[in-house]
């Protein structure tokens, strides 16, 4: 067999994958790579900051579903792509991280541009390899592709020594891959369906709860069915948005520390709650032990670490979402047990008295005359969008905001930082999802705060035509952490008053882009329009109102039904 | 309570430090870890002894065998089996208490591997509960230095 260089076999492993763009930054230890890259057709995204690459794949990956790829050199780019690296272990996003290494004979050396990055990644990636024999590349990017995309997704980095890429090898025909040490379970114990389905069919106050796992098995459409043949509200964590459409009649939107008040009400007095790909996680349940605590509570995941890991479970479900949930449907549909009239009229109580909560205490926020309030921004882009753009956030009030408030009726339409929290996400996402949708509207919400933490990928989004819109809802502050201060705080503001922030409508001009302000609620509408119909990247700075806060909310440590409203 | 496992994991570098880092990252206590090759070159097996309640053992066992490099773990705690444990112990032996020392190794069938004018070093096997005694024992005529390997364990096998 005719041999061929480490980078060629990179190459060639990028086309067996499918994957046309790739987000990077070059330095000493890829050059070679590098090189080899300007003979093909990857297309290759250049960015201003390695951080911004490994986002842009995970935002890439988030919105297509297919596995986002970065490549960072040796050292500081390798370490600058950590944080984004473990925003997407966090979410159990599939990516794949290239990452140059000294030359072996180097490693242990402190050698110029060094870094252990396999061992720092070692506890925010699914599995990191270091390729330490030219003969294992291919077989070690196959596998980590594999591993990046199967079971519970996430990130996958390998190291590669320059001299390993530089090397001679053949390229072996690609076979199945088999891992004696990880087989996912995909498919549920028919057995424990069958408990579920009883459950739900003895139970008066169902709650579905849901989460990212949905969206990450595309199990929206079984999901609804689901929810509708037992006629049971739908509760979603931030992750889950989009999973099961926000404007269905049984959709109560967010639940946990934000949520709505049904939500956080339907789950605090519901007799089963039917977790989906969801984790417990603490922004969710607040108080431990006074979340769900009259129900029995059913538990699908792919991951068996989730399952009770926080809260104890009665009916385990190791699964695909999506295997489980058709699983669940066809045995209402094949039950004599079940007939979806009488659950219906069963349930339809239930789903009364969550609607009557959610119109006692609906998502909302107080006018002030002319003062911009960024609900009411958030409200306009759901409009004149028709809730079908994708969404990035940045973090804080402005994500939070962005979840109550845009209506997400189709998944893969949110892309946000929820288990990391990572503020700088949005831009570089953004223009992720927008390479791989040129066609659609992507607009990140801001905030003056955050976006400044990766603003330099503005030049990149203008090199490669990425026309995304950054809605600005600017208020001078970091506007979390102060609402925090206000409330638990007296007030103190410490460090959460941006004295100086850029004039980002200058800014955008700067970087070639459209700077457009609102000032006053009357531009907001306006601004919005002429920012969708501009052929251009636009920068969108709303002056909002300064000390406006995210509610409902929940303080830490507190029950979920303890929440401050507005 | 206390648990032992026992962790197949694939021979490769690194995977011992994904063990380790996976305890220290979540919070988990190691008493004693021991790791050595099986008969198969590319395998080796741990045994971990931690503590901790029912939920947490389970947290721990789950999440070890999430691990790519692992390929089995078994909680032996919950069946019959044999543990034992090495320690060599260089304990003062001096004229007056020399004797005293040997009588005390032969009661724990230990055997004296060093000897020097004034101490001897001693090896004692056995499960945890004897390495303690010994300890114990030994203590008040004087340990210089002790070291432990910790403890490996196996299930009994099957008397059927």
């Amino acid at each position: 067999m005719s041999k061929i260089t480490g980078s060629q076999a990179i190459v060639k492993c990028l086309h067996e994958e499918g994957i046309d763009t790739i987000f990077g930054f070059p330095g000493g230890a890829v050059i070679d790579l590098y090189d080899e890259l300007l003979d093909s057709d990857i297309k290759h995204v250049l960015v201003r900051h390695e951080q911004g690459a490994v986002h842009a794949a995970d935002g890439y990956a988030r919105a297509t579903g297919k596995v986002g790829v970065a490549l960072l050199t040796s050292g500081p780019g390798a370490t600058n792509g950590v944080t984004a690296i473990a925003t997407a272990y966090m979410d159990s996003i599939p990516i794949v991280v290239f990452t140059g290494q000294v030359p072996r004979v180097l490693i242990g050396n402190d050698a110029f541009q060094e870094v252990d990055i396999v061992g720092i990644t070692r506890p925010c990636t699914k599995h990191n390899y270091l390729v330490s024999d030219p003969k294992e590349l291919v077989s070690t990017i196959r596998e980590a592709f594999y591993l990046a995309a199967s079971g519970r997704p996430g990130p996958v980095l390998i190291d590669l020594p320059k001299d390993v890429v530089a090397s001679m090898m053949s390229f072996p025909e690609k076979k199945p891959i088999k891992m004696q040490t990880y087989q996912p379970t995909m498919e549920p114990h028919p057995g424990q369906i069958a408990k579920a389905c009883k459950s739900c069919l003895k139970a008066k106050r169902p709650v579905l709860y849901i989460g990212g796992g949905v969206i990450l098995s595309n199990a929206n459409k079984e999901l609804t069915e689901l929810a509708e043949k037992l006629n049971t509200p739908v509760t979603m964590t931030l992750m889950g948005l989009g999973g099961f459409p926000g404007t269905n009649p049984l959709s109560l939107g967010m639940l946990g520390m934000h949520g709505s008040y049904a939500s956080n009400m339907a789950v605090a007095k519901s007799d089963l709650l039917i977790a989906v790909g969801a984790r417990f996680d603490d922004r969710v349940t607040g108080r431990l032990d006074a979340f769900a605590p009259h129900a029995e509570i059913i538990h699908v995941d792919i991951d068996p670490t989730s399952i009770s890991k926080n809260v104890d479970v009665d009916i385990p479900i190791v699964a695909d979402c999506k295997h489980a949930l058709r699983a669940m449907n066809s045995w209402f549909d094949d039950s004599k047990q079940f007939d979806a009239e009488t659950t219906r009229d069963k349930h339809q109580p239930w789903v009364n008295q969550v609607q009557e909560w959610n119109e006692k205490h609906p998502l909302t926020y107080r006018e002030e005359g002319d003062i911009i309030k960024p609900q009411y921004v958030i409200e306009v882009l759901n409009r004149l969008t028709k809730g079908d753009a994708i969404i990035t956030t940045e973090v804080g009030q402005n994500q939070m905001w962005a979840a109550q408030f845009y209506k997400f009726n189709k998944p893969r339409r949110l892309l946000t930082s929820g288990g990391l929290g990572t503020m700088g996400y949005g831009l570089p996402a953004a223009i992720g999802a927008k390479l791989a949708f040129p066609e659609a509207t992507v607009i990140d919400v801001a905030g003056d705060g955050s976006i400044q933490m990766n603003i330099q990928e503005l030049a990149t989004a203008r090199q490669y035509g990425a026309k995304v819109k950054v809605a600005i809802l600017n208020n001078n502050y970091l506007g979390m952490v102060r609402q925090w201060q206000e409330l638990f705080y007296n007030k103190r503001y410490s460090a959460t008053i941006m004295e100086v922030t850029p004039d980002f409508v200058e800014l955008a001009r700067a970087y070639g882009a459209v700077g457009l302000r609102a000032k006053t609620k009357d531009e907001v509408e306006p601004v919005i329009k002429e920012a969708l119909a501009t052929d251009n990247l636009v920068i969108m700075d709303f002056a909002i109102s300064r000390e406006e806060g995210v509610f409902p909310m929940v303080p830490a440590g507190k029950a979920t039904t303890e929440m401050l409203l507005v | 309570m206390k648990h032992t496992l026992s962790v197949l994991l694939q021979n490769k570098p690194g995977a011992l430090s994904r063990v380790t880092g996976l305890f220290s990252g979540r919070g988990f206590n190691i008493e004693s870890l021991c790791v050595a090759e099986t008969l198969d070159p590319k395998v080796s097996c741990m045994t971990l002894v931690t503590r901790g309640d029912n939920s947490i053992v389970e947290q721990i066992t789950k999440q070890l065998h999430k691990l790519i490099d692992v390929i089995k773990v078994t909680d032996i705690t919950e069946g019959e089996f044999v543990e034992r444990e090495m320690v060599l112990i260089r304990v003062k032996a001096e004229a007056n208490t020399r004797a005293e020392v040997l009588r005390i190794i032969d009661i724990f069938r230990g055997k004296v591997v060093d000897v020097s004018p004034t101490t001897y070093t001693v090896e004692i096997t056995g499960p945890e509960s004897k390495v303690k005694a010994v300890i114990d024992i030994l203590r008040p005529i004087g340990i210089k230095e002790i070291i432990r390997t910790g403890t490996i364990a196996m299930a009994r096998a099957p008397k059927k």
